[in-house]
Formats: structure tokens, C-alpha cells, sequence
């Protein structure tokens, strides 16, 4: 579904990515993980193309992401993501948050979109707060409308850009249950996250990156019982020693 | 000198002040009210482009209306109007489009580099996430501006353009230069035949006064009232 074929970018002299090599199976959930600064969200924004790269290859559904010739707004209405910061639109109702994109770049009729927002608003739990403004929410819950949001596209795949780093510790688990609902379905994922009990349960690879490489590629089993680097040993004994 | 001051002079020229003063001021304010702010948001647009013909003839534009005297500008374009008119539609003289259509091209050209500057700062102001949350589900370059950026950003520098707008309401009276019947050129004109210039310009300050510092209150209550929405 997704391929990453040694992906290289810069920032003027500075590599943030180095040769980065890595995909994503159709219906598979791949955790990226890694101290920050490594480069993991630069590499998730580049699969939808939100940052450019320079060298190397990626692939959606077949698609060259780099190519000049690719649609790119035609692509990403096809994938889904969600950001760190939400990122919902604030002059604009939580229903018409959802409706938007599906009447602008979709093409829906205004009853279809108000149809499937609202039944993606009840699977995350908030239909009653379909009338509200992003800014009435809170964290957890403008999450939980950014991840229908996306859904409402009926993407082909979904990238989260740490979803969780910017909630409260009380809002985490209720975005990670509807992440964890939406892998079980078989939704195909990019997930970049330090929540590595979500990865235990339903991730099948974590990648993990340190200093824009990527240093571990491996089944979740296999990285959590037996990291081959010493950088993915050092990552995990401090992330997990609490 | 307020021993013979005629109250009775304003009384019976207040409807030639309002039907026609006034009335000829506030169309103008508003009518380049709006088309600065069309016009003005275009050249913004411009300047934030990142291609570099755009962005610097955007603000060469800018640069260039803000240095030149505004008195001079509506001269300039009272009679180089006719003559640009001529030479776009090919006809043997010059066209002739009136004081009213020549001031208010000269305040939507002018005031559009203020309301441009103004709008630069409010597109300015959204976060990058929001043109980033918008591109992710699929939208164009115009979708992203008009349905996303611009509303935010609009809304976020209403006050500033309401300013703006009062500076512009308080800027039309130099039309009277074209003789103009402005509400200040129609207090001008009853001062003149009258000869009671006392009481007509200090009558026409005051109007000017309250109505302004009305708007800016205004203004200040809007603001206050978005600053506690936010």
C-alpha cells in the first residue's frame, strides 16, 4: 500500500532524513517510534507529500508521491491523517468540520456528507456535539473529530502524526480505543508514537528511527523482546522503565 | 466671535448636508471599504505566494501607494482617468467618468495597500497546521484560502479593518480638492454662500467626531466580545 524506497530529504545543508527505507502492507499497522528530532513526523508528512523530499521514492496505491506529474490534493483525499495539534477547522461546526472536504473535493451531495458525518461522529462517540465549535471540546474529544474527520474521506490508508502527545494523560486512552477499534476493522496504518503499549497490542512492525535513519524494521514481537541495535535498547529502557 | 453664532444656518442646510453630503461620503467609504479589501487581499495573496515576480510586484505596489501623498493621487487620477479609459478602449478622446467613479477608483487602489497589509498579517496569523489539516484532506490551493485561511483570517483582523475603515470614512473628505459634494464640501458650500464659516466647519468637525469615535467604540466593544469568544 505504502512504500518508502530510500527516502533522503534536507533541510538547506542539514539531512533530516537518511535513505529511509520502509512500507506499509495493505491492512497492516506499522508503528514509527524514535527520540524526537529523528525525523519520524517529517517522514509520515512525506508520505502525503505536506513536506517535499529530494532523493528516494514513495509510493500510495501505486502512485509516485514525488512525481510532478502526480495530482497531489487527488492522492491525499485518499489518505487519511491526523495531527499532533488536531488541527480541526475553528470557524466551523464539528459537523461541518466532517462535511466540508466530502462536499468540496469529493463531490458528495450535502444530505450524503451530513449522513456519513454524523455516523462517524457516533462511532467516536460525540454525535451530541455535532452543533458545537472545536474550541468548545476538549482535547480528546476535538481528536476523536479529527479522526472522523479523516474517515469521512473513506480514506485508503491513515496516517497519525503522534496523536496522543498533545492531550492530557486522562485523554489519551479514549483517542487510542478508537485507534485501536479502527486497526482491529483492518484499516491500513502509519502510526508515529511513544504509546508503546498501543504498538504491543496492534501494531505488526515498528519501525524505529534515531538521527533521520531508520535503525530497527522489525515485527513488534521481535522488537520489544529482543532490540538488535543499541540505540532501540536505550530508546525502550527509557521509555519503558515506568 | 460666538456672540452672532447661527445656530439657524446648520438647521436649514441639514438636509443638503445629509441627503447629499453624507450620503455621497458613506457610499464612498463603503463602496472602497469593500473593494479595497477584494483588491487588497489579492495583492496579499500576492505577496505570500512565494513566486517572486508576484510577491515583489505585490510589493512594489504596496510601497508605492504608501509613499505618495493621498491628495495627490486623487488629482493624479482625476484626470488621468479619462486618458487611461481612452487608451483601454481605443476611443478618439479622452472619457469622461466623473468625479465620483474617478475618487472611488483612487481610494480602491489606495486604501487596497492598507487593507493588504492588514489582510498579509491576518493569513499571516493562522498556523501552518490549518493549510497543512487542510491540504491532508485533499484540498486545492484556492479551496484551502477560501473555505480555511481567509474566513480565519478575516475574522481575526475585523477590528483592524473597522480602524481602517474610520480612517478611510475621515480620508474621503479630500475629494472636496474636486469640488465634490461631499459632506464636507457641502458644509464648504453653505460656509461660502453664507459666509458663516465658523459655524459650518466647526458643525462638520463635530459631526465628523462623533461618528468616528462612535465606530471606534464600536469597534473596541467587537473586540472585546471576539476575545472572549476565542
Amino acid at each position: 500500500m505504502i512504500t518508502i524506497d530510500q527516502v533522503s530529504k534536507w533541510y538547506g545543508s542539514a539531512q533530516v532524513l537518511k535513505r529511509c527505507t520502509t512500507g506499509v502492507a495493505k491492512g497492516e499497522v506499522v508503528v514509527v517510534c524514535g527520540p524526537s528530532g529523528s525525523g519520524k513526523s517529517t517522514l509520515i508528512k512525506c508520505v502525503n507529500g505536506l513536506e517535499p523530499f529530494q532523493e528516494g521514492a514513495i509510493t500510495v496505491d501505486g502512485i509516485a508521491v514525488g512525481d510532478r506529474k502526480t495530482n497531489l490534493s487527488k492522492l491525499r483525499a485518499r489518505i487519511g491523517m491526523v495531527f499532533q495539534h488536531f488541527e480541526l477547522f475553528p470557524h466551523l461546526t464539528v459537523m461541518r468540520n466532517l462535511e466540508l472536504a466530502q462536499i468540496r473535493v469529493l463531490g458528495r451531495s450535502a444530505g450524503e456528507s451530513a449522513e456519513r458525518g454524523m455516523r462517524l461522529l457516533d462511532r467516536v462517540g460525540l454525535r451530541e456535539h455535532a452543533q458545537k465549535y472545536p474550541g468548545q471540546l476538549s482535547g480528546g474529544q476535538q481528536q476523536r473529530v479529527a479522526i472522523a474527520r479523516a474517515l469521512a474521506m473513506d480514506p485508503i490508508a491513515m496516517l497519525f502524526d503522534e496523536p496522543t502527545s498533545a492531550l492530557d494523560p486522562e485523554m489519551i486512552n479514549e483517542v487510542l480505543d478508537v485507534m485501536v477499534a479502527l486497526a482491529q476493522d483492518g484499516m491500513t496504518m502509519m502510526v508515529v508514537t511513544h504509546e508503546m503499549g498501543f504498538a504491543r497490542r496492534v501494531a505488526q512492525r515498528v519501525v524505529f528511527m534515531d538521527r533521520g535513519e531508520i535503525v530497527e524494521d522489525a515485527p513488534t514481537a521481535d522488537f520489544f523482546g529482543r532490540p538488535h541495535s543499541e540505540r532501540a535498547q536505550t530508546f525502550l529502557s527509557k521509555i519503558l522503565q515506568h | 466671535m460666538f456672540a452672532d453664532f447661527d445656530f439657524d444656518v446648520i438647521i436649514r442646510s441639514l438636509p443638503y448636508l445629509f441627503y447629499d453630503g453624507m450620503t455621497f461620503t458613506l457610499t464612498l467609504t463603503v463602496l472602497a471599504t469593500i473593494g479595497g479589501i477584494v483588491f487588497g487581499t489579492l495583492l496579499a495573496l500576492m505577496r505570500l505566494s512565494g513566486i517572486a515576480p508576484l510577491a515583489l510586484l505585490a510589493a512594489g505596489y504596496v510601497n508605492l501607494m504608501r509613499s505618495v501623498p493621498l491628495v495627490l493621487m486623487i488629482f493624479w487620477f482625476y484626470f488621468l482617468v479619462p486618458y487611461i479609459g481612452q487608451w483601454m478602449t481605443g476611443a478618439s478622446r479622452p472619457i469622461q467618468v466623473g468625479a465620483f467613479v474617478s475618487s472611488l477608483v483612487t481610494f480602491t487602489l489606495f486604501e487596497a495597500a492598507y487593507f493588504g497589509e492588514i489582510m498579509r498579517a491576518g493569513i499571516q496569523s493562522i498556523p501552518r497546521g490549518q493549510v497543512a489539516a487542510a491540504q491532508a484532506l485533499g484540498m486545492t490551493y484556492p479551496q484551502t484560502m477560501g473555505y480555511i485561511v481567509l474566513p480565519q483570517a478575516f475574522r481575526n483582523m475585523v477590528p483592524v479593518l473597522l480602524t481602517q475603515t474610520i480612517i478611510l470614512f475621515q480620508d474621503t473628505s479630500l475629494v472636496y480638492v474636486l469640488s465634490i459634494t461631499d459632506f464636507l464640501g457641502a458644509a464648504s458650500k453653505v460656509a461660502q454662500r453664507d459666509g458663516r464659516l465658523v459655524e459650518m466647519y466647526l458643525f462638520a468637525a463635530a459631526v465628523y467626531f462623533v461618528i468616528s469615535f462612535a465606530a471606534s467604540q464600536g469597534v473596541r466593544w467587537l473586540q472585546a466580545r471576539t476575545a472572549i469568544a476565542r
